[in-house]
C-alpha cells in the first residue's frame, strides 16, 4: 500500500506561494514519523503535491526542487486564475482518485477557501490554522494519525484535533509557521498530467476585474527585518519613527492589533493571530507589551529585539535581548548609532 | 423583492478570556458573549441592501438559548425574521456537522420564501475557522465569495451579484449568479445607529425556535459530536518561553544601552551582512 502525504501547491498568476513548499517540508516529517510502521507492515509513503493553472510548469517542477515525490497537475485556462467552484471540484476529482491519507493545504485566503470547500464536499474533517503537525498514536499500539495542533480561544489554549474515521485527515497551516526545506539541486520527483476536462457546469462565477491593492503590497509576511510597533508608541506619528528605524535596518514595519484596532496603521501590518505570522532574522518589538496573541505570531523569529518601558511586559519572556527604557529615547538614539557605524564603515 | 439571510454566531468575547494562572483552565465565567463581529457587519450589509432594493433579512443561529439576545441584536440593526435553531443534539457540532444543520435550515427558509444572498461572516472568532460559510456553499452548491469586501451590485432582474473580495496580493471584482453566499470582512457595510422602532421592536421579538423536533427534520447521524469527523483529542496551555538578557537604560544609560544591544544583535551569525552595518 501507499501512504499518501498530500500538500496543496498554491499560485497565483504562475508565482507559487512560498507556504506550498514550506508544507512539502512539513510532509516530509510527518513520513518520517511513520517510519517505524512502513518497516513493519512493508508499505511506502510518499510526498505529494497538487498543482491546478494554466501554464504553470515551472510552478510544478519548482514542487519537485522542495522534496515532492510527484505533482499531479492540472492545466486548462479555465482554471488560470483561483475559483471557488473550478478548483474545488478537481481537488475533490483527485482525492477520490488517489485517496491521500493526510492533506495539508496553506491557510492563506485562497487555501483556506479551498480547503473548506473540499473538505465538505469529499466529507471529511478539517482543522484550521495549525501551528504544530505530527503523526501519532492516540493510543499506545493504535495506527498513527495526524495530531493537528492549533490554538483556539483566542490563543490562550492550544487544542490538538483528530479526524479519526474520514480520509484524507486534512489541515490548513498558517505560513511561515513551519521553516523552508533545503531546495534540492537535482530533484527525483514526476510530474502526472491530470487530464481533467473543466466542463461549464464547474464554473459558477467569472473574475471582472483584478484591483491593486496598494496596501496589499506590503508584504511582511516574509521580510528579513522587522520593527513593529505598539500602543506604547502613543499616538499614531510614533510610526514614523518606527518607519525610520526600518528603513535605516532595509526592513518593514509590522504593528500590534491594539495599532490597528485604533486605526494607526493599516491591518497588513498587523502580527499576531488575526494578523500575519513572521519568522524574520530580526524582530524588533517597541511599546508591544507580548499578549499571548502577539507572541504567537513572532516568537519563532530568530532574533527578537525587545523595548519596553515596563520590566515585568511579558514580550520579555521571548525577547532574545530586552531593553527597559522609553522607546523614545532609545529608538532615536539607536537610529544615531547605526547611522555612525554605517558611516565609519564608508568613511 | 430582496430576500437575504445572515447566517451568525454568537461567541464568547475572547478578547476577556482570562487564564487562571494555578490550575491553568480557561475561566469561563463572567466570560461575556457578543454577535461574532464579521457578522454584524455581514448583518449591517444585509439590512443596507434591503434598505436599497426593498424586501427582506432573515437572520439564523445554531446556537444555545441565549443566542436570542444576538438575534436582537439582529433585529435591532434592521432584520426582519430570526430563528434559533437549538437543541442539545446540535452540541459538540464541528464545522461539518454545524453547516449540515445550517444547510438544511436555509433550504427550508428558501422553500418558504426564496433566498436571494446568504450572509456569513468572514470567521466566528471563539475558532476562527472560516470553514461554515464554504462548507454550506458546496451543500447548497451556491457560488461562494469569500473574503467579500464590497458588494458593487445586487442585479435581482437578471440575477446577478457583483462581489469584491480581498486575496492576498489583491482585490478581486467577481460575477456571479444568484442565489449565491459570501463570506464577510469589516469593510463590507457600517454598522448601522439602531432606529428607535427597531429598536422598539427588537426587545420585545421572539425568535422562531427550531429544533430537531421540528418544524424540519433532520438526519441524527449528521449532528452534534456524533456527526463531527474531527475531535479534540486534548486541550492545553501554550508552552511558556524563557527570555534572554534584559538591559537597563536606567542602569546603563541610554547610549551605551543602544551600543551594548546593537553590539549583540550584530554577533549574531549573518547579521551584520544583512544589516549592512559593521561589527
Ligand atoms: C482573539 C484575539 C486575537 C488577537 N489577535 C492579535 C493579533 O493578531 N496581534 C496582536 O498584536 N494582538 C492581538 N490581540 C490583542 C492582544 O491581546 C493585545 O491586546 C495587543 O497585542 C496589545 O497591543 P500592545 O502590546 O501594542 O498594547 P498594550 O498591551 O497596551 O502594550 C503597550 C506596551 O507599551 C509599553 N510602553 C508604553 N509607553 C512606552 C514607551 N514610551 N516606551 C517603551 N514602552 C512603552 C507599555 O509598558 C506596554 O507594555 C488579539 C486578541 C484577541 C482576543
Ligand atoms: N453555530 C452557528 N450558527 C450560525 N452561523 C454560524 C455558526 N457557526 C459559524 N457560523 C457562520 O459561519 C461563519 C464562519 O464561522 P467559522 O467557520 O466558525 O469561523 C460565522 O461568521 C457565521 O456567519
Amino acid at each position: 500500500m501507499t501512504r499518501r502525504f498530500w500538500v496543496y501547491i498554491e499560485q497565483e498568476n504562475g508565482k507559487p506561494h512560498q507556504v506550498s513548499w514550506e508544507l512539502l517540508g512539513v510532509a516530509r516529517r510527518l513520513v518520517q514519523d511513520i517510519e517505524d510502521e512502513l518497516q513493519k507492515s512493508g508499505d511506502t509513503a510518499v510526498v505529494e503535491g497538487i498543482l491546478v493553472g494554466h501554464n504553470v510548469e515551472s510552478v510544478a517542477r519548482e514542487a519537485l526542487h522542495y522534496g515532492a515525490d510527484t505533482v499531479y497537475y492540472v492545466d486548462d485556462p479555465a482554471v488560470k486564475h483561483y475559483l471557488n467552484k473550478p478548483y474545488t471540484t478537481v481537488v475533490t476529482e483527485l482525492v477520490k482518485k488517489y485517496q491521500p491519507e493526510v492533506m495539508l493545504v496553506g491557510a492563506t485566503t485562497l487555501g483556506r477557501d479551498l480547503a473548506g470547500s473540499v473538505a465538505t464536499s469529499v466529507g471529511t474533517g478539517l482543522t484550521a490554522d495549525t501551528t504544530h503537525l505530527a503523526m501519532g498514536s492516540p493510543k499506545e499500539g493504535e495506527k498513527k494519525l495526524l495530531m493537528a495542533t492549533r490554538p483556539a480561544f483566542g490563543g490562550n489554549v492550544i487544542a490538538t484535533i483528530l479526524c479519526r474515521n474520514h480520509r484524507p485527515q486534512m489541515a490548513t497551516v498558517r505560513p511561515r509557521v513551519f521553516s523552508m526545506p533545503e531546495r534540492l539541486a537535482e530533484p527525483r520527483g514526476q510530474i502526472v498530467r491530470e487530464p481533467i476536462a473543466i466542463t461549464p457546469d464547474m464554473v459558477n462565477a467569472e473574475i471582472v476585474e483584478f484591483l491593486t491593492d496598494k496596501a496589499s503590497t506590503v508584504n511582511i509576511e516574509y521580510a528579513d527585518v522587522i520593527v513593529a510597533g505598539g500602543r506604547g508608541l502613543g499616538n499614531p506619528k510614533g510610526f514614523e519613527l518606527i518607519k525610520q528605524l526600518a528603513d535605516e535596518l532595509g526592513g518593514v514595519v509590522g504593528a500590534s492589533r491594539a495599532c490597528v484596532d485604533a486605526h494607526w496603521i493599516g491591518y497588513e501590518h498587523q502580527v499576531g493571530q488575526t494578523g500575519k505570522t513572521v519568522r524574520p532574522k530580526l524582530y524588533i518589538a517597541a511599546g508591544i507589551s507580548g499578549a499571548i496573541q502577539h507572541k504567537v505570531g513572532m516568537q519563532e523569529s530568530d532574533f527578537i529585539l525587545a523595548i519596553n518601558r515596563d520590566p515585568n511586559a511579558p514580550i520579555f519572556e521571548v525577547a532574545t535581548l530586552g531593553i527597559v527604557g522609553d522607546l523614545y529615547e532609545v529608538i532615536p538614539a539607536l537610529i544615531r548609532e547605526i547611522r555612525a557605524r554605517k558611516e565609519a564603515k564608508h568613511g | 423583492m430582496f430576500h437575504a439571510l445572515v447566517s451568525i454566531k454568537q461567541v464568547p468575547d475572547t478578547t476577556n478570556i482570562r487564564i487562571d494562572p494555578e490550575t491553568n483552565n480557561l475561566i469561563r465565567q463572567g466570560v461575556p458573549t457578543i454577535l461574532n463581529p464579521y457578522d454584524a457587519h455581514a448583518v449591517a450589509a444585509a439590512v443596507e441592501w434591503k434598505r436599497k432594493l426593498g424586501g427582506k433579512v432573515t437572520v439564523i443561529t445554531m446556537g444555545p438559548a441565549s443566542a436570542v439576545t444576538s438575534l436582537r441584536e439582529c433585529i435591532e440593526m434592521g432584520a426582519d425574521r430570526a430563528i434559533l435553531i437549538s437543541d442539545r443534539k446540535f452540541a459538540g457540532a464541528d464545522t461539518w456537522a454545524t453547516s449540515y444543520v445550517l444547510s438544511e435550515v436555509i433550504k427550508a427558509v428558501h422553500a418558504q420564501e426564496p433566498v436571494d444572498l446568504v450572509f456569513f461572516g468572514k470567521q466566528a472568532i471563539d475558532g476562527d475557522t472560516a470553514q461554515v460559510g464554504p462548507g454550506v456553499a458546496v451543500r447548497l452548491d451556491l457560488p461562494i465569495v469569500t473574503y467579500a469586501v464590497k458588494i458593487h451590485e445586487v442585479d435581482l432582474q437578471n440575477r446577478k451579484v457583483v462581489i469584491e473580495r480581498k486575496t492576498e496580493s489583491r482585490n478581486e471584482v467577481i460575477r456571479t449568479s444568484l442565489p449565491a453566499a459570501l463570506t464577510c470582512e469589516k469593510e463590507i457595510a457600517e454598522i448601522p445607529y439602531a432606529s428607535l422602532p427597531d429598536l422598539v421592536y427588537s426587545l420585545r421579538y421572539e425568535p422562531e425556535l427550531w429544533t430537531t423536533e421540528g418544524p424540519i427534520t433532520f438526519d441524527p447521524s449528521q449532528l452534534g459530536l456524533r456527526g463531527s469527523p474531527t475531535t479534540v483529542f486534548k486541550t492545553g496551555t501554550p508552552e511558556k518561553h524563557k527570555g534572554g538578557e534584559v538591559i537597563k537604560t536606567a542602569e546603563l544609560g541610554v547610549e551605551n544601552a543602544v551600543k551594548t544591544a546593537l553590539d549583540k544583535i550584530l554577533a549574531a551569525e549573518g547579521m551584520a551582512s544583512l544589516l549592512g552595518v559593521a561589527k
